[in-house]
């Protein structure tokens, strides 16, 4: 059978799901940034994939966004994680949950 | 089996392999080059979609921007595999049992839809001349906003990255 979209529509499903399986296996805030990461990815295929299959450009240009948004949200987070850990010396999201108490 | 269906189903099992290495590793710089990997066979997939500029984009900002500064966060913070936090088994169970159950209703959900095959006559839409008319003729006030989020997103960084008695200082 050819590749169609149904192929890469399965394929970005499957990573999308690996993502979230992640963030909600994991408690290292680190890789659970990551794995926000590979789901945003696997929406910037099917995004591409789509513009292949329709012949439309715009889709690309919604990848670009998709970037630029990934790019800030790194930025922001990153400094985020680095100034939690300089307070409590860990990456363990467990330790900040101190709102429930 | 033509070409382009041999290669799509390598980079699909690197990709998704790698992606089971990122949430499976122990240590988080392990993590990151599985990460970093799953960017790259992404990024095959893009130039075998003729979505040339993308892929060059995707391993810039993706695999040469963003993922060296996760590199240097964990190497900064010198976390390993023996400083890891781990889940019980219980909670990395019921992750799992979740993601599964979501990707079987979206499977189920996305089961039916009619399979429309690839159009390869379409070679010239990812080249930077299209993309570039296209985003600078009907996207442009995006394009400027995003400059702006830009922006704000480096000053939220310096400011909350900044330490503590620096910020007093600042004030008074």
């Amino acid at each position: 059978m050819p590749v169609n979209s149904t192929h890469y529509l399965f394929l970005s499903l499957l990573l999308f799901s690996i993502g979230i399986m992640g963030t909600l296996m994991r408690r290292n805030a680190i890789i659970i940034f990551m794995c926000i990461e590979l789901m945003l990815n696997s929406v910037n295929l099917l995004l591409v994939a789509f513009s292949k299959i329709y012949a439309d450009p715009n889709a690309q240009i919604f990848v670009f966004f998709n970037m630029v948004v990934a790019a800030s949200e790194v930025a922001v987070g990153l400094a985020i994680i680095v100034m939690m850990y300089r307070k409590v010396h860990s990456v363990d999201i467990n330790i900040l949950n101190r709102l429930k108490h | 089996m033509g070409i382009y269906d041999l290669l799509f189903w390598v980079l699909s099992a690197i990709a998704v392999g790698c992606a089971l290495g990122v949430i499976l590793s122990r240590n988080p710089v392990n993590s990151v080059m599985f990460l970093i990997l799953t960017f790259f066979s992404i990024s095959g997939h893009y130039i075998l979609m003729n979505a040339q500029f993308l892929a060059v984009v995707n391993i810039i900002v993706y695999a040469g921007a963003i993922m060296v500064l996760f590199l240097f966060v964990i190497m900064l913070m010198n976390l390993n595999a023996d400083v890891e936090p781990q889940k019980g088994q219980l909670v990395q169970l019921a992750g799992v049992i979740s993601g599964g159950v979501m990707f079987l209703v979206l499977l189920a959900a996305i089961k039916t839809a009619v399979p429309v095959s690839i159009d390869t006559n379409s070679i010239d839409i990812g080249l930077i001349t299209n993309l570039g008319k296209v985003l600078f003729k009907e996207y442009v006030l995006p394009f400027e906003i995003s400059s702006v989020l830009f922006l704000s997103a480096m000053i939220g960084a310096v400011v909350i990255g900044k330490k503590e008695p620096l910020t007093q200082e600042g004030e008074v």
